[in-house]
């Protein structure tokens, strides 16, 4: 005789998972789909009616040289932050690790950044980046003209990686370190005692054991960098100059609801969210087979 | 317990029947207002609205901010299709193409007569009335806060290369900006190439010189307009603002870069901007001590015959849907603004001008131009009734120009950045505002401009 308990049949298991199933159809799947009927109309904005376009959005936005400089900068930004905040994090987890004076402190300071709201930092990175009141001031004054990001479209976007990555920094931090203190101590001692130095601990031992924390923050990165960068772009730069920062979360937003342009909105968002599946099937199919799994 | 339900369901039934049988004392009819002015202006449109409820009993006007023109446009969409509108809204001027279309209003001409006010549509100056008429000159909807463009300028900065007055030709505007730079002045003239600033530098530019933006009247003869900014003076002025800029005669001062134009100008820092009248008051406010300055009409070029600048601004739209009741009172709200009263409240605590002949005629019997702080502002009136309106001056009539002023700040930046040439921006500009006017036109299948 079973002495688990069973159910019986396979509806009760159903059952149970309807209110999951609910949930993730009304926020998920319903808007999606409805993303989808729209990226394929011309939707009235007030709502009087829309009219099938087909592909007809689709193509529009693909043959417009705007989108796709919306998408080069989405991806020199998404490439930039994401390895900026994780060469960072990874250096200040490693130190911190190595329990030097007041590392308990920095762990503490270290993981604020990403408790703080996007437009928040936003704010306070555009008073720090602004060239003539705030630190950069100081250069321009050594150097007239060098820091200009309301003209020059590579400082805007300096400027919007530099925050982004701030923010994100705090975040990877966090595990990274828990990634560190998690491999046994006796593994590192053992390395030391044999006469290896910090560096060489690092990469033959840390470095390898910590690979799926860093394949699961590449992941997690990147797809942030496609869509949290939303309040930094539109405290900072609004897309400007001459769009070299409307990434494409940003774009979708401006035609969407500043333009009234709904349709297109919702093609270019059913584009982005294609984007970001393409990139994560991508680097689990070809990434993933350098990590260790323990 | 059960004794406390009893109770309550006893007094529920007590407060029902009382309630049924007082109809006389009813409540006033609530009616809701969303506007889209934020901060100061937010809460003198409060004050607003608690004078109109004081001043008679019968219905109670709920005024809610939405933070911007742009939020108050989103959010009373979403509300519309949700049933949920407001009964009167705040819509920006460049609105009024797409409110127009909507189908989601009750005009506002028609809400009067119904409900018994008798509306001199004569006595609302053209310009900001035939901004929001339709091509018939139908008023759908009533001007709300108005202002134009002027050029603030530095008096003591002048003096010192010995003007006493403001330049009237971009000619002189030239000269003098040259001959404050060799007096020593870093920033002669601040402007901002976002797209905000498309109302100024192109908008009201067009207007004064008479110079189209766009075909079939600037959009109120047809969905079919589309832009031609790329063949007129709107060239010229451009080429001259960025040789300017190249000989360091103007700044760029933004709120991204640390400084607005509005600051750099009221600290002292720059000698001459173009801005709205409504910032008269914020200049007034947060001047530096001692600056000696005054607001002037925008510049023409030589030769040119001045026409009407453009009224900028927001309008009151009456929304569909809604019930009878509501509809009076939203049609005794609009008279109670109308009124040349509620016009020297409304400009003597924003820096926003009167809409009609009688409410400027009253505010000057009130000495209201004669004094300091509001000496200069009827330079506002006068640029707005520099002429009658012609076809291209009574405004603009385009669909989703917001995306148009948008690209009008992108082409800018191109420019100013170096990165094509002057024609070749303003070429682009008009190329994708093109698109997005003949994407409009597309949602809107067989429908015509009222």
């Amino acid at each position: 005789m079973e002495k688990r308990v069973t159910f019986s049949k396979w509806t009760v298991g159903i059952l149970f998972a309807v209110p999951q199933l609910l949930l993730i159809f009304t926020f998920f799947y319903w808007p999606a789909g409805q993303a989808v009927y729209w990226s394929l109309t011309l939707q009235q904005p007030w709502g009087g009616g829309n009219i099938w376009v087909g592909l007809d959005n689709f193509k529009s936005i693909l043959s417009s040289a705007d989108y796709w400089n919306s998408i080069t900068a989405s991806l020199v930004f998404a490439g930039i932050s994401t390895g900026l905040a994780m060469f960072i994090a990874l250096v200040l987890a490693a130190l911190t690790d190595r329990q030097l004076a007041g590392s308990r402190f920095y762990r503490v300071v270290l993981i604020w950044p990403y408790g703080i709201a996007a437009p928040a930092l936003a704010l306070a990175f555009r008073f720090i980046l602004a060239p003539e009141a705030g630190f950069m001031a100081v250069v321009n004054r050594m150097w007239p003209g060098f820091w200009d990001p309301g003209l020059d479209g590579v400082d805007a976007m300096a400027s919007i990686i530099a925050a982004f990555s701030w923010k994100y920094v705090g975040y990877n931090f966090i595990f990274f370190l828990a990634a560190f203190q998690a491999i046994p101590r006796s593994l590192i001692e053992a390395a030391a005692m044999d006469g290896s130095g910090v560096v060489r601990r690092f990469f033959d031992i840390q470095f390898p054991l910590i690979t799926p924390t860093i394949f699961f923050l590449l992941v997690i990165n990147i797809t942030e960098s496609f869509q949290d960068s939303f309040g930094i772009v539109d405290i900072m730069t609004s897309g400007g100059p001459a769009n070299a920062t409307n990434l494409m979360v940003y774009k979708i937003y401006s035609d969407g609801f500043k333009g009234l342009d709904y349709s297109g909105a919702a093609a270019q968002s059913i584009i982005l969210m294609l984007l970001i599946i393409v990139l994560t099937i991508f680097q689990f199919r070809f990434i993933e087979r350098r990590v260790h799994y323990r | 317990m059960s004794m406390i339900k009893h109770g309550l369901a006893a007094l529920a039934a007590g407060t029902i029947s009382v309630s049924l049988a007082l109809p006389a004392i009813a409540a006033p009819t609530k009616f809701d207002f969303w506007f889209g002015l934020s901060g100061d202006l937010e809460r003198v449109v409060q004050t607003l609205c608690k004078n109109f409820n004081e001043s008679q009993k019968e219905y109670e006007v709920v005024c809610t901010s939405q933070g911007n023109y742009d939020a108050t446009l989103q959010n009373t969409i979403a509300a519309f299709r949700a049933g949920k509108q407001p009964t009167v809204v705040q819509v920006y001027d460049v609105g009024t193409a797409t409110m127009m279309l909507s189908g989601a209003y009750k005009p506002a001409d028609k809400l009067m007569e119904e409900n018994g006010y008798k509306v001199d549509y004569s006595d609302y100056f053209p310009g900001i009335a035939r901004y929001y008429a339709t091509s018939k000159g139908e008023m759908l909807s009533f001007p709300f806060n108005s202002s134009t463009a002027l050029m603030y300028w530095n008096k003591d900065a002048f003096a010192k290369i010995g003007k006493t007055e403001a330049p009237k030709t971009w000619e002189d505007v030239g000269a003098d900006l040259k001959a404050l730079k060799d007096a020593g002045y870093e920033c002669p003239m601040a402007i901002n190439i976002s797209g905000n600033e498309s109302w100024q530098l192109m908008e009201q530019f067009s207007a004064i010189h008479n110079q189209p933006i766009a075909t079939e009247n600037n959009g109120y003869d047809g969905l079919d307009a589309r832009l031609e900014v790329n063949k007129t003076k709107f060239v010229q002025y451009v080429g001259d603002l960025k040789k300017w800029y190249d000989e360091g005669l103007i700044k760029i001062k933004s709120k991204d870069l640390g400084q607005d134009m509005v600051q750099a100008f009221a600290s002292g820092t720059c000698e001459v901007i173009l801005s709205s009248v409504g910032d008269h008051g914020t200049v007034t406010k947060t001047k530096k001590e001692g600056l000696n300055w005054d607001v002037a009409e925008l510049p023409t070029y030589a030769g040119t015959e001045r026409k009407n600048s453009l009224v900028g601004g927001a309008s009151l739209w009456v929304l569909s849907g809604k019930s009878d009741a509501e509809y009076k009172g939203a049609a005794a709200f609009l008279n109670f603004i109308q009124d040349p009263k509620t016009a020297l409240f409304w400009s003597t605590n924003t820096g926003y001008i009167p809409v009609t002949k009688s409410g400027f005629d009253y505010m000057k019997a009130n000495g209201f131009y004669d004094k300091a702080p509001y000496k200069g502002r009827e330079v506002a009136i006068a640029s707005l009734t520099a002429s009658e309106p012609t076809e291209i001056t009574r405004g603009i009539r385009l669909g989703n120009f917001t995306q148009i002023r948008a690209e009008f700040g992108t082409q800018m930046q191109a420019i100013f950045a170096n990165k094509v040439s002057v024609q070749d921006g303003i070429d682009t500009l008009v190329k994708n505002g093109d698109a997005i006017l003949d994407r409009f036109q597309q949602t809107y299948p067989n429908k015509t401009l009222p």
